[in-house]
């Protein structure tokens, strides 16, 4: 087990050093070099090559990048070549927070719906209840994000007029009853986003959360827990639902990654400052080092969350030997 | 479902190839949901096809007088802002899709994925170890993000490159008729999109390399080559058919989106994700709704019917 984690992590670097070569490349190939898109409408030949020589873009493209990953090692990812004298960090650790949050809550609410529906699944399966679930939730998965947000927008924000039609004003928001009493609610710019979040992920959880809860009744000791005479109920909370759980620790990487491809179109479309807008307006806008910085950056929160899941599923559940299941 | 159905359909494994394609087909013939998505993806895909039969306009004849016009007697479905018939426009877009999906499908996984599967679970050892690591770096990576900045970056240069090709040869038209755009969706798409079919395919191989007329074939000297085109590929024909139907919903939505962000194919060519593009405005959808829902009612039943014709042929291929 120790070992394993150790060569998956040794792994790590490996993928992102090609990634991010990879992504290096690509910018430097792509059309308008990112000379002129930072000399903006300036076209004085002195400036550009002023420009040139003080981003270093005068060498050639493997001096450039290792340049650069000396740098970004050390968490320094350059100056926006678009919005000058703001460094990409700056720019985009604020922007990564509001994703992080928006794409938690909607993490939670996946697998807090997802969960039950696989459970009532499984314990109908063989009637029409059974495939009318996940039915429904394939459903909800075909219609595209792009296709439901803006019916979303014009129903809520516009014909009833109950939820702003987008932007982001933070988690929580205060409810004043009376004008005396607080109560702290949700943001309703939230509602939207994650209903748009969500609707795609349910039918990946209920199914995995279904299958495994009709292996998990079929096992031994959930046979040896009815033949102690333990009323179903019991045996359905203690016995199966906790094992029939144990999968999902491996979706979460999936989940999330999810999550963060939702986030370019939810966000775009809502006007939400966050990292998936900004990803999108970078590569519209050709900002090269911020193209690369998130880049690198979802690689590495993928490649570390499907890590995690798998030694986290290691630790849950002894039965599995990760070491030896690799061919 | 239940356990006593799995093995009736077990002892049916050892028969040859032919009798088992029938037996799954049987059994997804039985399935009314499998039918129907079956339905849906043959008059989308059909309309694609036969779309400069059946289109009752052109796909680019703008009409300025009537634009963003309701479904009318003309204009089954109404027009768009440039007054183009949004059916034909639809047509069109089926037939992007259908032309996508099948490239990318051929390409990346029968072709790409399929060989390297079947190379990296037969030979095993380094072979085995860099594709699956090849496959690893592909899948670790946010792919949507990755086909947006390859197309962003790659696109224009596509284009520089058809356009010397034109000039050069005797070939014209190629930029018009939207081709490097075409191939450039295609070709990023594929990209990411072998590593989860050979991931598939080798797991398969490696149970099989154990069994018996593997053996047998290889101690009456078969080459790799005969073993693996002769033995092994029969055998995973049908993993082959599963994990590229499970692709086909995201190769179209990708491509769909794609376009939607404006990377994908080129303008003048119909794509769903520039139609759905044009009607996405809250404005828009306010006072012209056609222009979101035509694109998108399709889009949503192709992707769906898409994901239920995947479930019946994983139950099917599993003996359900």
């Amino acid at each position: 087990m120790g070992a394993y984690v150790v060569r998956r992590l040794l792994w790590l670097p490996v993928v992102l050093f090609l990634v991010s070569f990879g992504t290096f490349t690509l910018a430097r190939f792509g059309p308008g070099d990112p000379v002129s898109v930072t000399a903006g409408q300036v076209r004085d030949p002195k400036v550009l090559e002023q420009i040139r020589q003080d981003r270093g873009l005068d060498s050639n493209v493997v001096v450039q990048y290792v340049r650069w990953l000396e740098k970004a090692v050390q968490g320094d990812f350059g100056e926006s070549y678009l919005q000058k004298g703001f460094s990409v960090s700056e720019l985009i650790f604020p922007r990564m927070w509001i994703s992080a949050q928006l794409g938690l809550i909607a993490l939670v609410i996946v697998f807090a719906v997802g969960i039950p529906m696989g459970l009532l699944a499984a314990r109908f399966a063989g009637s029409w209840i059974d495939p009318a679930i996940i039915g429904t939730l394939l459903f909800l998965q075909a219609i595209p994000v792009l296709v439901i947000i803006p019916p979303l927008i014009w129903l809520f924000g516009i014909q009833f007029d109950w939820l702003p039609v987008g932007g982001w004003d933070g988690v929580l928001d205060i409810w004043w009853v009376g004008g005396v009493i607080a109560i702290p609610i949700p943001d309703p710019h939230l509602y939207i986003p994650l209903v748009a979040f969500t609707l795609p992920g349910f039918v990946s959880v209920a199914r995995l959360v279904r299958v495994s809860a009709l292996e998990v009744n079929l096992e031994d000791f959930v046979r040896t827990a009815r033949a102690k005479g333990l009323s179903e109920a019991t045996v359905q909370f203690r016995h199966v639902l906790p094992n029939s759980l144990l999968p999902l620790i491996t979706v979460v990487g999936f989940a999330l990654a999810g999550v963060i491809e939702g986030a370019l179109f939810v966000e775009t479309l809502l006007g939400i400052n966050g990292i998936g807008r900004f990803t999108f307006e970078a590569v519209v806008s050709r900002d090269y080092d911020v193209i690369l910085a998130t880049t690198v950056i979802f690689a590495a929160a993928f490649v570390l969350m499907n890590l995690l899941a798998e030694i986290a599923y290691g630790f849950v559940d002894p039965r599995v030997r990760i070491g030896s299941s690799r061919g | 479902m239940t356990a006593s159905a799995a093995a009736e359909g077990a002892p049916q494994r050892v028969e040859a190839g032919t009798s088992e394609w029938r037996l799954v087909l049987g059994r997804l013939r039985r399935k009314r949901l499998a039918m129907i998505s079956l339905v849906i993806i043959s008059v989308i895909y059909g309309a694609g096809i036969l779309a400069p039969l059946l289109a009752p306009y052109p796909p680019t004849q703008t009409n300025l007088d009537r634009p963003v016009e309701g479904p009318s007697r003309d204009h089954l479905l109404g027009t768009d802002r440039l007054g183009r018939d949004e059916l034909s426009r639809a047509m069109y877009s089926s037939r992007t899709t259908l032309i996508v999906t099948t490239a990318v499908v051929l390409s990346g996984g029968l072709v790409i994925g399929n060989t390297l599967g079947l190379l990296a679970g037969y030979r095993g050892g380094w072979v085995d170890t860099l594709i699956m690591r090849v496959g690893d770096v592909f899948s670790s990576l946010p792919s949507l993000v990755m086909l947006i900045l390859i197309n962003a970056t790659l696109g224009p240069r596509v284009i520089g490159w058809t356009r010397w090709v034109e000039g050069h040869t005797p070939f014209d038209g190629l930029v018009a008729s939207g081709f490097p755009s075409y191939m450039l969706v295609f070709s990023a798409l594929s990209l990411f999109f072998w590593a989860g079919t050979a991931r598939v395919i080798r797991s398969q191989v490696l149970q099989l390399r154990e069994r018996d007329y593997i053996m047998a074939a290889e101690s009456l000297g078969a080459s790799p080559r005969r073993v693996i085109l002769q033995h092994l590929l029969p055998n995973v024909s049908f993993l082959i058919i599963l994990s590229l139907s499970a692709t086909l919903g995201s190769i179209a939505g990708s491509e769909i989106v794609l376009t939607w962000f404006g990377v994908g194919v080129q303008p003048p060519a119909a794509s769903f994700g520039a139609m759905l593009f044009e009607g996405s405005g809250t404005r828009t959808f306010q006072a012209s709704p056609h222009l979101l829902l035509v694109p998108g009612v399709i889009v949503t039943l192709l992707l769906f019917a898409f994901a239920l014709l995947g479930d019946a042929l994983n139950d099917a291929i599993r003996g359900r």
